[in-house]
């Protein structure tokens, strides 16, 4: 029972992380249709903003705190640039932004191991979030660590804070509009120009966000990007374009298959499986979970 | 004719999320026959193709020569004869003419064909380069095409893909005069051995080529005959009228947005008689 | 517009739809590149360069297939890695297996020394002519199955091309985690032999240069074979509109298999015959970096032209050993700015710059008409 629940455990904080470098990407993947693979890089830049701020404020959980609005404007705004920069002539051509950001992602890999050096480097823990909660004692205990939970209520608090924004507010509202008909939006008076770059912006600051939360649970290095930003694009495949709902399901869903399935055989086999089961599911399902369905040709 | 000839719809029901497009629709048409579907905007005549074609899923039964083609998929319903257009002319840009002739003509070709080269031009593609007047233009990329050419290389893909059942969306939106009339007697033409259904949004060509006419609207058959019975038909009146009544249009050509003009046309169509 | 029933004009035009100067131009361009590859390049290079081009020439027969299955066919596989892989690791298999000599195991099995026998995997591998079947049929069985899931459910564009990197991905994991059979992230490496020759002696390294070079030559014919047959027009009116080629009757998810499934074949050819011209395969060189590296030389040169996408393919990995030689943080910056100006600035890539030129230059009414348009009519 103790095994359920912990490997459960494991699996919802694995989907917390999914989540959070999934969040920026529902909206400028899901929502814009823009494939960005330098989001992974934005994370980086995260994970990297928390680094310095740690070497000069020292208390980490002050500069922890620091860190989060630092790193949505650091992330943010590199996301920013680069819509003004590339993507906003590369709208019609998807796939040729694929690869284009691909090359920006290097560009900034080689730029991170230029000013922080190639090695990966870390940070330390506010002492708050270094220990861990005994939910069943005794012989064979069941332990959340508080850094953990901490990641899971970032992940949730920015969900519903992209959420009510994108439901609530003018901005939100100018951007589905956007999204739903650019034309349109475009007649009605909107400045689809500033929207785009707008939900640029935010998108690639949440990946700002994850990367601050990315250094409590593993090093900060020029890769680490890249080696999650698979994961977070199958999450937005998976979850249904423009879904939120998608997304934050799909994470968790995905988080617990990857956790008990470590346990079961190892990280390696696990992570196929994952594929495999993901490459299934689309059989069944092509347009991911949650669709939009349309009368358009495509 | 025998029962088992021309298309034959029963019931058929299309939704998109709750909001019902194709609401019931019956509709015969034989061979011979030159069908037009009129109707509103939103009355269902695209969807209604977008259902016999496969494009969208519906309910009820569609049958053409008396092979059921719902639950179908689109390419077996395409190989069963049966061919469309689409609204916006949709032909390979990047291929030329010929070469865009060359592919519809081949769907029942064997691999060890598709493999090869095309040596030389095959004589039902001949014909047709020749029928939609193209043949000066078969080396030059689809692309390049004005538009009214792309739509009689879109008839033209027809006539070499051997259906025998067409469903034309708007071929003559965009035309001039003497393109219309040069593709309404094609159309007659081809209708002597096929079974041809166009949507049309200009009155003035229903009038000149329609055989028989259905009218759409709200997802249903409001009326069914030949051009006068329906044009005196008060509900059709009822329906035209409450759309366009006040717009005064001539018979002027549909312009380049036909989809914003057809109520107005259809309008001064029901006037005019 | 003319009227619907003219005549055809006198000089029938529909001759001109079958070009015959096209053939004789290929025919010479083909000429040249042999000439360059079997006499001036082992001329004029030393043993070094010559084994260095002999690497550049398999990432250029990965790039034919790219050719083929992007710039043709619109699929964007950025999972090529996969296939050179399972070639590359096919062919090591074996080499590891007649190296090690009858009755023993590879050497870093003993190594590990978890292994007292070869893993049943690993057994069919010591036979010659299954494992040279192998590396071609293998990645085009796993490209059989997976395009046949993924194109019948109509996934396409981009969610096709981040399935891809997956699997390029999940491979190159799975093979760092069966360390003691694969060899982990090492991966396969010290090959000896090839086929009973010593790939210590610089005139073995010479014959594998030529076979290498004689396969390239093979694939492009192969591939120039199948872009001008009815299939390859078929290919790019799948790419360009794939509905309206279901409305005629076919099968699109059929048509870009073919092309996949080729494409994966030239892919695992590369990789057997990279294996012997390196000495090493792992998983460094099959994840989702290696794969998308195979994609910017065709980008470069013109993904759509199959002279462009071998060239550039040469070019961009000849740049790439010439710049980390000199700056090695350089070439990163460097193979950056290529993805970012070859792809937003010049989507047709070099080859299409030729084609401007050209089509500026046959300007005169009884010139053929300019082949090299980027995405359309290139030779």
């Amino acid at each position: 029972m103790t095994v359920i629940l912990g490997q459960t455990f494991t699996g919802v904080s694995i989907g917390a992380v999914l989540l959070l470098i999934a969040l920026g990407l529902s909206l400028t993947f899901g929502q814009m249709n823009v494939i960005n693979m330098a989001h992974g890089e934005f994370i980086m830049a995260g994970a990297y903003t928390t680094y310095v701020l740690q070497k000069s404020v020292s208390d980490a959980g002050l500069s922890l705190l620091v860190a989060l609005p630092v790193a949505f404007l650091v992330a943010g705004a590199l996301g920013a640039l680069l819509e003004w920069l590339l993507i906003r002539r590369l709208y019609l051509r998807p796939l040729d932004t694929l690869l284009v950001t691909w090359g920006v992602s290097l560009m900034l890999q080689q730029l991170a191991r230029d000013v922080f050096g190639a090695p990966n480097v870390q940070t330390r823990a506010p002492e708050l979030l270094t220990g861990h909660i005994t939910v069943v004692g005794g012989a064979d205990p069941l332990t959340f660590a508080n850094s953990r939970l901490f990641i899971l209520t970032l992940a949730v608090a920015a969900v519903v804070a992209l959420s009510l924004t994108l439901r609530l507010t003018p901005l939100g509202r100018r951007i589905r509009g956007v999204v739903q008909n650019r034309d349109l939006a475009e007649v009605s008076g909107i400045s689809t120009e500033r929207v785009d770059r707008t939900a640029f912006f935010i998108g690639s600051g949440l990946a700002g966000v994850a990367g601050v939360a990315l250094t409590l649970v593993g090093p900060i290095g020029p890769t680490m990007g890249t080696n999650i930003i698979i994961d977070a694009f199958l999450v937005i495949v998976v979850g249904g374009i423009g879904r939120l709902r998608g997304t934050v399901i799909v994470a968790f869903v995905l988080g617990i298959m990857q956790s008990v399935l470590e346990y079961s055989t190892t990280v390696s086999v696990a992570k196929v499986l994952v594929l495999v089961a993901i490459v299934a599911f689309l059989q069944w399902r092509p347009q991911g979970l949650y669709t939009l369905r349309t009368r358009s040709l495509v | 004719m025998t029962e088992l000839s021309g298309l034959r719809v029963r019931g058929l029901r299309v939704s998109f999320d709750g909001f019902t497009a194709v609401d019931g629709v019956d509709l015969d048409v034989r061979p011979g026959d030159l069908r037009f579907l009129i109707g509103p905007n939103g009355a269902g005549k695209t969807t209604l193709v977008d259902a016999v074609t496969g494009l969208v899923r519906a309910s009820g039964s569609v049958r053409f020569e008396g092979t059921e083609l719902l639950g179908r998929s689109v390419h077996r319903i395409a190989r069963s004869g049966i061919g469309r257009t689409f609204q916006t002319a949709t032909v390979f840009e990047e291929l030329t003419v010929l070469q865009n002739l060359d592919i519809a003509a081949g769907a029942a070709r064997g691999p060890l064909t598709m493999l090869r080269r095309r040596r030389s031009v095959p004589e039902p593609v001949a014909r047709a380069l020749e029928t939609i007047g193209l043949t000066e233009r078969s080396g030059s990329p689809a692309g390049t095409l004005a538009h009214g050419q792309k739509q009689w290389l879109e008839i033209g893909m027809l006539l070499v893909q051997d259906v025998r059942l067409l469903l034309l969306d708007e071929p003559v939106a965009g035309m001039s005069h003497d393109e219309r009339q040069a593709t309404g007697e094609l159309l007659r033409r081809i209708s002597a051995e096929r079974t041809v259904v166009v949507i049309e949004h200009d009155m003035d060509f229903m009038r000149s080529f329609a055989r028989s006419v259905s009218v759409l609207h709200a997802g249903r058959v409001l009326s069914e005959g030949t051009v006068a019975e329906v044009q005196s038909d008060p509900r059709v009146q009822e329906v035209y009228l409450g759309h366009a009544a006040v717009q005064d249009a001539g018979p002027t050509a549909a312009g380049p947005h036909p989809e914003h003009a057809g109520g107005a046309h259809a309008g001064s169509a029901v006037q005019e008689v | 517009m003319t009227e619907p029933t003219s005549a055809p004009g006198k000089g029938n035009p529909l001759k001109r739809a079958v070009p015959a100067g096209r053939s004789a131009r290929a025919a010479a361009g083909f000429a040249a590149a042999a000439l360059a590859l079997f006499a001036l390049a082992p001329l004029a290079l030393s043993d070094f360069r010559l084994g260095l081009l002999a690497k550049y020439l398999c990432t250029a027969m990965v790039a034919v297939g790219i050719c083929l299955a992007w710039g043709r066919g619109g699929l964007l596989t950025l999972g090529q890695g996969v296939f050179f892989g399972l070639g590359g690791y096919a062919m090591a298999m074996h080499l590891k297996i007649a190296d090690a000599g009858p009755g023993n195991l590879p050497d870093f099995m003993q190594l590990y020394g978890t292994a007292t026998e070869l893993p049943w995997w690993w057994r069919p591998f010591a036979n010659p002519l299954f494992t040279i079947a192998a590396t071609v049929l293998l990645p085009m069985a796993v490209a059989a199955v997976l395009g046949s899931f993924v194109f019948r459910r109509r996934v396409r564009g981009a969610y096709f091309a981040i399935l891809s990197q997956a699997l390029a991905a999940a491979l190159a994991i799975w093979l760092i985690g069966q360390q003691a059979t694969t060899g982990g992230t090492n991966g396969l490496t010290d090959i000896r032999g090839f086929f009973g020759y010593d790939l210590d002696d610089p005139v073995n390294q010479r014959m594998v240069y030529f076979v290498i070079a004689a396969a390239l030559l093979l694939l492009v014919a192969l591939a120039r074979q199948l872009i001008h047959s009815r299939y390859g027009e078929l290919l790019v009116a799948v790419r360009d509109s794939e509905e309206r080629v279901r409305f005629l009757g076919y099968d699109p998810a059929n048509v870009k298999l073919v092309a996949y499934v080729v494409a994966a074949g030239m892919a695992g050819l590369a990789g057997a015959l990279f294996v012997p011209a390196v000495g090493i395969i792992s998983p460094a060189m099959i994840g989702i970096v290696p794969s998308i590296e195979f994609v910017i030389g065709a980008a470069v040169g013109g993904r759509a032209s199959l002279a462009g996408a071998v060239l550039g393919a040469i070019g961009v990995a000849w740049a790439r050993t010439a710049l980390s030689e000199e700056f090695p943080g350089a070439w990163t910056y460097f193979q950056g700015l290529l993805f970012i100006v070859a792809l937003a600035f010049l989507p047709g890539g070099l080859a299409s710059l030729a084609g401007v030129v050209k089509r500026r230059r046959t300007a005169r009414p009884t010139g053929e008409p300019a082949p090299a348009l980027p995405l359309g009519e290139a030779a």
